[in-house]
């Protein structure tokens, strides 16, 4: 309790502090300055070594500064200041290496069981993999077989200052990561092509994804709430565009939320089987190639010379339809063009592939059903 | 005085003119000059790409450039500014000072020298060619971490690479010189322990670079083998590990920063007991520090890969280990503290340049050591807390040191006092508006903004757009010193011998500007 109130006091403290030096003007910013305090215990806990340190360096800094300006201010020659002849004292230095030393080790104590309890991932009641895509991220619910991607909602135009931004500009997702409260969450973090890092504040960490390896990092939330992140390791051109949003439900919401996830699964796999219409496939298509496609071949279908191949007159595109549905379905190994099918259902696929041959000047007029992608998934 | 060969006693040996002067000269403080232009025309091509960059992220949404555009740029900033600005800078201090300092009448190596200059601009050209090329220039940050740097980067990487590898060599052989200069060239009387702090402070790091800079050339050859040979050093998918890379790139990386810092040190502790009028406080004590520090920078490498998923223990080890530092660091800090502690202080433009690198670089210094402390660099780690810290220990670190030596030693070099109302409206404008420019990225970065994006969410505008501003006046700032360099170059008050009432040393007893064959009969050190 003690500790509490110690900890907001020198948190509203530091926060007045910022505020006289940065004036009036900037008065309500202070949750943009300091470290978030989160909602999990190690979270609270890394809060607090964070202020201790702080502290510590404020306190350490104040004497070193105040010590250098009086002595800026006092030992000058304009003032007649006749310089001492002392250029050494084994005592002093002693001391004001050994001072250090033992302040350091003070320190590393909290800090030891901090990590400790940070990395703690045994017992845990359930398992989220997570893999980062160049550029969105993939949640595995391993044991409740539920499985989607979750990609940036913020529409081109908010980015490019087409349209006014929204509240939640580059922090929105599709579809964000569920997870219960009061349960020990294990997340196994990994990734299908360079690295990422995933990192939501609030949680007080951020693990690397690293492919060909899985990192584990845990969590236990309290309360049910929305939280946003980001993904931390430059991971290639649309780095800035990978958000995370994870949402804490309640036992009972949760369970509702899995359900539901199984109704969708189900639903989809029905609609493979469906037939579209030339109408239904190019409007379907162009919604999923502007959000998964674009980002590297570019809305007008041009690519990035030297970097993103063009559809607009590709080869692939404009050739055998096999083909086209071949590198869509199972990517092309050692380039950043990614397997598709897992990330896509067969609808979304087959419009995908059919916008790619008719847009962009292609006009091929073929026609991709979602049974032909199902074929060759 | 007596001991110094002016111009006019050997007219054969005076400095020839016109372009080849330059190309073919083996004089120290020739190819120091030629050091000293190219760090700053690099600083002042890194500066740009830095305004390209505060400009994108002046407000939220994309304006200017496009992200693969940006990632070029903050690459590209990083990567010149270490190496093309920061390191040849202080090689460039090290040519025109480490003779002078030492009564030697050159470098031990003079056409290996010429040579470690001359590979520059050749690799400087060859690494900016690549922003012309099909796919762009890297684009996968400083650091470079593969796959993004490998299966996943544009064609031009390869040149990247070699780049790398010639900038790999010119430090090299730099750094073979400082050694065999140091080691060989000292005039009779001046033992290891009565070298001037600046020398020793580059002797030191002479061996880091002799020690890291293959283990970079290792790095970028692996990448470059797995790139175009089918070997599978960082790609998982043929064994490899993409950690590896990290593992091999900061065991250079980490030194490396103090290759770029350990000189600065060295200015620092030129520079204030000649404007406090009192010898250097713990002498030997600085020395052991240096050393010190040179030694740790080898074993707390991985303190940059908390986050990667290293075991516990590793991590307590690299904790420890890291947080250790501030302990020479802090001896440092209180030794120029105790040099200033009742002198006889004035406030020429190099002491104020050097006083604001004591008061930044500590802040640099303090955020360090927060990120040294593993739990909480979970929080910071890639994120602008980062980037601010980097910045005060890099900008107001080591180019406030630089530019600190150059206010100091150019009445040697050039025989001209600088004009100190230039230096004093120069110093003002940079060390208000750097502070600006990179104090609220403490809070942006504290706040949760990730770094290298181009693009960010809303509660971080503000800062941003003031840290842009700053940016903005910082940039001028340096454009200002141009003007102040030039200036300077081409008239002044005449420097005396001494230049500084309080200056000691051999260098200051040498006429002002330097002739450009000095102790040619060594000086004798009592």
């Amino acid at each position: 309790m003690f500790a509490k109130t110690l900890r907001r006091t020198l948190c509203s403290l530091w926060g007045s502090l910022v505020l006289l030096g940065a004036g009036p003007a900037f008065a309500g910013y202070s949750d943009t300055l300091n470290l978030r305090e989160g909602v999990t215990d190690i979270s609270h806990k890394v809060f607090d070594l964070h202020m201790l340190i702080f502290w510590i360096c404020v306190v350490v800094c104040v004497g070193v500064f105040a010590v250098l300006i009086y002595s800026i201010m006092t030992h000058r020659k304009s003032k007649g200041a006749v310089p001492a002849t002392f250029h050494e004292s084994t005592t002093i230095e002693i001391i004001w290496t050994t001072i250090p030393f033992l302040v350091l080790v003070a320190m590393a104590v909290p800090a030891t069981t901090t990590l400790l309890a940070l990395e703690d991932t045994r017992d845990s009641d359930m398992s989220i993999q997570v893999t980062g895509y160049q550029w969105k991220w993939k949640y595995d619910y391993l044991d409740e077989d539920i499985s989607f991607f979750s990609v940036l909602t913020t529409p081109r135009e908010q980015i490019e200052g087409a349209a006014e931004k929204g509240e939640n500009y580059l922090q929105e997702v599709d579809n964000p990561v569920v997870v219960p409260i009061n349960k020990k969450i294990r997340f196994l973090i990994t990734s299908n092509d360079v690295i990422h890092s995933w990192w939501v504040p609030d949680l007080g960490w951020k693990q690397d994804a690293v492919p060909g390896f899985i990192n584990d990092a845990w969590t236990e939330l309290k309360e049910p709430g929305l939280y946003r992140g980001k993904c931390a390791e430059l991971c290639g051109k649309d780095h800035g565009f990978m958000p995370i949003v994870l949402v804490a439900k309640t036992e009972e919401d949760y369970a509702a939320w899995v359900a539901e996830q199984k109704g969708a699964a189900a639903a989809a796999a029905d609609a493979a089987t469906q037939t579209l219409t030339m109408d239904e496939l190019m409007t379907k298509g162009e919604s999923t190639y502007n959000t998964t496609c674009a980002a590297c071949h570019q809305a007008n279908g041009q690519g990035i010379p030297g970097v993103f191949p063009a559809i607009a007159g590709g080869a692939i595109a404009t050739g055998e339809v096999a083909g086209h549905i071949d590198i869509v379905v199972n990517g092309k190994a050692g380039t950043a063009m990614q397997a598709f099918g897992e990330q896509l259902g067969a609808v979304d696929l087959a419009a995908v592939i059919t916008y790619q041959r008719n847009a962009f000047g292609n006009d091929s007029g073929d026609m991709v059903q979602p049974a032909d992608v199902a074929a060759a998934k | 005085m007596s001991t110094a060969t002016t111009h006019d006693e050997h007219h054969d040996h005076g400095a020839p003119s016109g372009l080849m002067r330059w190309v073919k000269t083996t004089n120290h403080k020739d190819i120091g000059t030629l050091y000293l232009w190219f760090a700053f025309i690099m600083l002042m091509v890194g500066g740009a790409m830095a305004m390209v960059i505060r400009a994108e992220l002046f407000q939220p949404g994309m304006q200017i450039v496009d992200p693969n555009f940006f990632n070029t740029m903050t690459t590209m900033h990083g990567l010149i500014m270490v190496f093309g600005a920061i390191m040849p800078g202080m090689v460039g201090l090290a040519n025109w000072q480490i003779p002078m300092m030492i009564g030697a009448p050159d470098m031990a190596l003079p056409r290996m020298n010429n040579w470690s200059f001359w590979i520059l601009p050749f690799a400087g050209t060859m690494l900016m060619s690549t922003l012309l090329m099909e796919g762009g220039g890297p684009a996968f940050g400083w650091t470079f971490y593969a796959p993004l740097s490998t299966t996943f980067a544009p064609a031009s990487t390869d040149f990247f690479i070699f780049a790398v590898h010639m900038l790999g060599f010119s430090s090299i052989m730099g750094a073979i010189n400082i050694i065999a200069t140091v080691l060989n060239m000292r005039a009779p009387g001046m033992t290891l322990m009565k070298m001037p702090m600046f020398v020793w402070t580059w002797f030191i790091t002479a061996f880091l670079l002799i020690a890291v800079m293959p283990v970079l050339a290792g790095v970028v050859t692996m990448m470059l083998t797995d790139r175009n040979f089918g070997t599978s050093f960082f790609d998982a998918a043929g064994g490899g590990d993409p950690v590896l890379f990290q593992h091999v790139f900061w065991f250079f990386g980490h030194p490396e920063v103090y290759i770029m810092i350990l000189p600065a040190f060295g200015v620092i502790s030129e520079i204030i007991p000649t404007f406090a009028r009192k010898k250097l406080f713990g002498y030997s004590s600085m020395v052991y520090a240096t050393a010190s520090i040179a030694f740790l920078s080898f074993i707390v490498y991985a303190h940059h890969m908390f986050t990667t998923g290293m075991p516990v223990a590793g991590e307590l080890y690299f904790m420890y280990a890291t947080v250790m530092i501030a302990v020479p660091t802090a001896v440092k800090v209180f030794n120029w503290t105790a040099t200033m502690w009742r002198g006889a202080m004035t406030f020429e433009t190099p002491m104020l340049w050097a006083i604001a690198f004591v008061f930044l670089f500590t802040i640099g210094g303090f955020t360090g050591l927060m990120m040294g402390v593993a739990p909480t660099d979970m929080q910071y780690h890639d994120t602008y807390f980062i980037v601010a810290h980097f910045h005060y220990v890099l900008v107001t670190g080591a180019l406030f040191a630089i530019i600190a030596a150059f206010y100091y030693w150019a009445p040697k070099w050039t025989g001209h006092m600088v004009d100190e109302r230039l230096g004093k409206i120069h110093f003002w404008w940079s060390v208000i508006s750097v502070n600006v420019l990179f104090f609220p990225q403490h809070f942006i970065g504290l706040a949760g903004m990730p770094r290298r994006i181009p693009d960010y969410s809303l509660q971080f505008a503000d800062w941003n757009m003031i840290s842009s501003l700053g940016g903005f006046a910082f940039g001028l700032a340096q454009v200002f010193f141009i003007f102040v360099v030039i200036k300077t170059i081409r008239g002044g008050k005449a420097a005396t011998e001494q230049v500084w009432e309080g200056a000691h040393g051999l260098e200051w007893t040498i006429p002002s500007p330097a002739p450009y064959h000095t102790f040619e009969t060594a000086p004798e050190v009592k």
